[in-house]
């Protein structure tokens, strides 16, 4: 499916570093708004700047690759094995105490395709922050569950739906899927066409789901 | 024979005192198909309450108003398929639902409709009744254990805790009122007249007798002790018979269907119809106990005498004006619905596909305004009014039963335990007690 | 499958879970509630272990209603996604739409005018109203009121007049697209908005009358079901449920969004963290959501309602997340953009998914007939979770 519908540069989320030739018709054309002014050749992220970001680019150093911001949201991303200690880091020290969510992002035309998705947010100082890490195809990540329960379900959710392993998970299975269900569908190889039939031959003695 | 037959009539007795053979048959078969008739009825009338409680209509759609619906819905449980599942154990499976009809209408036997309404007049009435109907529960656990299947099994530990937890705060409201018998007195205070007897005794004639004579309803006994104690019984009552908010073994949203969960078709109607018997019969037993039985309202006020000679009072020769003027009250009732019918038949569409509806609506009509011209003739009057004021009393506490179902959400088990025996309980038992103690102090011992 | 997973829930109890001194030798009963049970609003399949009456563990079963809208979106285009966010919480469908419509166009840079936004306010707020509605009913119903029900139906029947009056739909309503609203409002919408507003107030109130202060409502609900706003925040649980635990945090005044900034409204809170505190938030929520429908009717500017954006909707590549605060809690998108007319990952943060993770640690412990109020107080849609 990926292969014709999208035919465009993968995407390489804004964290990976391109900044240039977006499509000129994603422009907003003269955008009527006062509060958002025109911006011609669609916006780039901007580097963040905080007292945060300094810190951590102290601690670890490269490891912490990017920090910026783009429209208005702040997001890091970051080397896999600091990956849990600064999501530590973040909710015993600057107070990021909520997990919204974690997610994941494929991206097959990378070397290393997986992007984890943390969504942060902190009570105390109403904001947000994503951390982001990338890791190869078959490689396990840290789990979260240890620092916040709420990690438990959507890692399972991530771990259905892309196959990526949390290691230390308490609990890790298929959670929407069926547990015989062959494949992992939110990768892009996974053709939304494609059928597991066999689930239904052997569980519902029907041909096929269609 | 017939001789056999007639005898009876001017009998004073219940036929089974009188061990009359025909007559026990006819009550039987007449309680039988009344009780039937009056669990349809309760469906149609649960339905449509239910319904107009909650801003709906209810079923409108078989008969005028919906009318023939509850004969609908009995001849599809008839014609649906038996189910049982793989596993259960099929003789407890089949004898289950048995067991608890037999057991509810069992219990109708010594429940006294008037003097001589009753199949029989023991004088251990009252404690048949509760020995019987408390044998409902090994029904409900046959059911529960033979479906093999969690839910009913859940259901029927819940109903055998429960019911066994209530009998007991029945029980004791039950005595207050046998305690009640065996004082003297008229008045709710037991203070006056000491020339009138109780009579101290565990017959449902007999409860009803003793308030005759101590002309009062036991529920305004020793007020407030008798209310309380009525209270308590009603309360008692429909955690016995499993109903809202007392209906845990069924609890639908937990349990789906409680112990008849597996039950499907005829087998379930028979746990459908054993639940509104015996909501009946226990009904009855308040009724008797506590409101009077038979009794008119109002039994201690007779007004002047009326001697008059003619058609209208020689049924009750020595009544007074207020005796006569209540015992039209069967007749009235039975027009004043025949005239609601009227007016529904007036009021409907004037369309040919209503025609059949319409006339279905005279024609019950009809049937009502019959009966309540019959009710005018003295004698029938006379015997009828007993048979009507008690089924007008059981209506109303059906009603309340209807009530409670639309209005109260649904007790949780521990709280259901806690209600029975930490509130319920030592209550009826001070009552009791109270009972006695005032019925010794105020009126003495018969 | 399935036996896989009943094994594992039957495998024995950890040591100090297990009865010390078991004079009367009994056994764990193992419940499997759903996914066809009247109690779990939809095809939640909940496996009990009990110990009589009292739960000891559970697990929740999801995924029956799984239709895959995640990858569905990376093969429609922007616009062409839009309905589909109405099936996920079919219950407060206007929300999803809201919240996706509002994410796309921070993805774009783009702003709904302000009249759009006047709009949008009011339709979420109408559907807040008839989701808590729902909510109420059937929430009471598990609890063995049957009444209610049918109050509560009675009276969303109007909300759900002013969608079909507006958009053509009742349920699944699709009303608002990317860049703004399709349709103005018709003739005499303020006038029924309001006329809705002065209905229903009084309703609710009769809706009190039945539940608030009645005894056993009270007992099967008080102290069942605690969380603690810690345990919210650890387990992620958002909406009426984290306020009721004394957490005072709603995105419309924490991370205000649309029009919301223009209004003034309380978030109700309680203490205790249990059902009934849950129940009394949602009821007030409930009238702050007719105060900002007040204000909203009141002060709608005239104007566009669509903003100026491209036909073919092809925001610039980047990424966003963007939350509302639904009926439920957080909803939330987070969109990958690549620069084509369909989203590269399309990520739904549903609110009910993370809520119902704190369903085994609100019951263990207590009774079945709790299990039921709380699957019920947690306002739980399996369309959103199972997405």
């Amino acid at each position: 499916m990926p292969e014709e519908d999208k035919p465009v540069a993968p995407p390489s989320p804004p964290g990976a570093g391109q900044s240039g030739e977006t499509p000129a018709a994603a422009a907003p054309p003269a955008p009527p708004k006062p509060a958002a002014p025109a911006k011609p050749p669609g916006p780039a992220p901007v580097p963040w700047e905080s007292e945060l970001v300094t810190r951590l680019k102290l601690q670890y150093g490269s490891a912490v690759a990017e920090a910026s911001t783009y429209a208005g949201q702040h997001y890091l991303v970051v080397e896999k094995p600091i990956l849990h200690d600064l999501l530590e880091i973040l909710r015993d020290q600057d107070g990021y105490d909520y997990c919204v969510d974690v997610t994941a992002v494929h991206d097959p035309k990378r070397e290393q395709p997986f992007a984890l998705v943390y969504i942060l947010y902190s009570f105390a100082h109403n904001t947000r922050v994503r951390v982001k890490t990338w890791i190869r195809d078959g490689e396990s990540a840290p789990t979260v569950t240890d620092l916040w329960p709420t990690a438990n379900w959507l890692e399972r959710e991530v771990y259905d739906m892309f196959g990526i392993r949390f290691d230390g998970h308490p609990d890790l299975k298929r959670i929407l899927l069926p547990d015989g269900w062959k494949g992992h569908p939110l990768r892009k190889d996974h053709s939304i066409l494609q059928q597991d039939n066999e689930w239904v031959q052997i569980n519902l003695g029907i041909e096929s789901g269609q | 024979m017939l001789d056999y037959i007639t005898n009876y009539l001017g009998s004073q007795v219940t036929p089974g005192q009188a061990g009359n053979v025909f007559w026990i048959t006819v009550y039987i078969l007449v309680i039988f198909a009344g009780v039937s008739v009056a669990v349809i009825a309760m469906n149609w009338l649960e339905r449509k309450i239910m319904a107009h409680m909650q801003v709906r209509l209810g079923p409108m759609r078989v008969g005028p108003h919906g009318l023939l619906q509850p004969i609908a819905d009995a001849l599809k449980l008839l014609l649906k398929e038996d189910l049982m599942p793989e596993n259960a154990d099929a003789l407890t499976y089949r004898l289950a639902p048995l067991l608890i009809v037999i057991v509810a209408f069992t219990t109708f036997i010594v429940i006294p409709f008037g003097p001589t309404h009753a199949v029989t007049d023991m004088n251990i009435g009252l404690l048949f009744m509760l020995g019987v109907s408390s044998m409902s529960v090994l029904g409900i656990v046959m059911a529960g254990w033979s479906s093999n299947s969690h839910y009913p099994l859940i259901g029927a530990l819940r109903s055998s805790a429960q019911m066994i937890s209530y009998e007991v705060a029945m029980g004791m409201a039950v005595l207050t009122a046998v305690v009640m018998t065996s004082l003297h007195g008229m008045g709710p205070y037991g203070v006056g007249g000491a020339n009138t007897s109780g009579t101290g005794t565990l017959s449902m004639i007999g409860i009803v007798d003793a308030q005759a004579d101590q002309q009062v309803w036991f529920v305004f006994k020793f007020f407030p002790l008798g209310l309380i104690a009525f209270v308590i019984f009603a309360i008692a009552m429909i955690a016995e018979t499993n109903r809202a908010p007392f209906d845990l073994p069924e609890a639908e949203s937990e349990l789906t269907a409680g112990f008849h969960t597996e039950y499907s078709g005829f087998r379930w109607s028979l746990f459908f119809l054993a639940e509104y018997a015996a909501m009946i019969a226990v009904s009855s037993v308040a009724v008797t106990l506590w409101l009077g039985g038979w009794l008119r309202p109002f039994p201690n006020i007779h007004g002047p005498q009326i001697n008059l000679p003619g058609f209208w009072v020689q049924a009750a020769p020595q009544a007074g004006l207020v005796d006569l003027l209540f015992s039209f009250a069967p007749a009235l009732t039975f027009l004043a619905l025949a005239g609601l019918s009227f007016r529904a038949m007036v009021r409907m569409p004037r369309h040919p596909s209503f025609k059949v509806q319409t006339m279905g609506l005279g024609g019950f009509g009809a049937v009502l305004a019959l009966v309540g011209l019959l009710l005018l003739v003295p004698p029938v009057r006379n015997r009828a009014q007993d048979i009507f004021w008690f089924v007008a009393k059981v209506s109303v506490s059906m009603y309340l039963y209807i009530w409670y179902r639309s209005t109260f959400p649904r007790y949780r088990f521990d709280q259901l335990m806690k209600v029975g025996w930490k509130i319920l309980l030592p209550v009826s038992l001070g009552v009791l007690i109270a009972t006695a103690v005032t019925g010794v102090t105020l009126g003495g011992w018969h | 499958m399935n036996d896989e997973k009943t094994a594992r829930v039957l495998a024995p109890l950890p040591p100090e879970t297990a009865a010390p001194n078991t004079f009367l030798d009994s056994n764990e009963l193992i419940i499997n509630m759903g996914p066809q049970h009247p109690a779990t609003h939809g095809v939640l399949r909940v496996i009990l272990r009990l110990d009589g009456e009292k739960v000891l563990g559970l697990e929740c079963v999801i995924g029956y209603l799984h239709r895959g809208v995640e990858k569905i979106a990376e093969n429609r285009t922007y616009a062409m996604f839009n309905p589909y966010v109405d099936r996920m919480d079919y219950v407060a469908a206007v929300s999803n739409g809201l919240g996706y419509c509002e994410a796309v166009e921070k993805l774009m840079h783009a702003e709904a005018p302000p009249r759009a936004k006047y709009i949008r306010v009011i339709l979420t707020e109408l559907n807040r109203i008839a989701s808590h509605q729902l909510w109420l009913g059937t929430h009471a119903l598990d609890i063995g009121a049957v009444t209610p029900l049918f109050y509560t139906f009675r009276d969303r029947e109007e909300v759900l007049k002013i969608f079909e009056k507006y958009c053509g739909a009742r349920l699944t309503t699709h009303a608002f697209r990317i860049g703004g609203c399709l349709y103005e409002t018709y003739d005499g919408f303020e006038k029924e908005v309001r006329k809705f507003c002065d209905f229903v107030d009084p309703k609710i109130d009769e809706y009190e009358e039945l539940l608030t202060t009645n005894r056993i409502w009270v007992e099967r609900t008080r102290g069942v079901g605690v969380i603690s706003g810690k345990d919210c925040i650890a387990l992620g649980v958002t909406g009426p449920v984290l306020r009721a635990s004394g957490v005072q945090w709603d995105l419309r005044k924490a991370q205000p969004y649309s029009a919301y900034p223009d209004f003034e409204f309380d978030i109700p809170t309680g203490q205790r963290g249990d059902t009934y505190d849950r129940y009394l938030v949602r009821m007030a929520e409930m009238r702050q959501s007719i105060r900002i429908i007040r204000q909203a009717v009141e002060r709608i500017p005239e104007g566009p309602i669509m903003a100026k954006i491209p036909k073919v909707i092809k925001p610039p590549v980047g990424e966003v997340y963007h939350s509302i605060e639904a009926p439920k809690g957080e909803l939330g998108y987070f969109i990958v953009s690549d620069g084509t007319t369909q989203p590269y990952r399309l990520r739904v943060r549903p609110p009910s998914f993370v809520n119902l993770q704190a369903l085994e640690l609100m019951v263990k412990g207590q009774l079945v007939a709790d299990v039921v109020a709380v699957i019920g107080t947690l306002d739980i849609v399996l369309g959103e979770i199972d997405r």
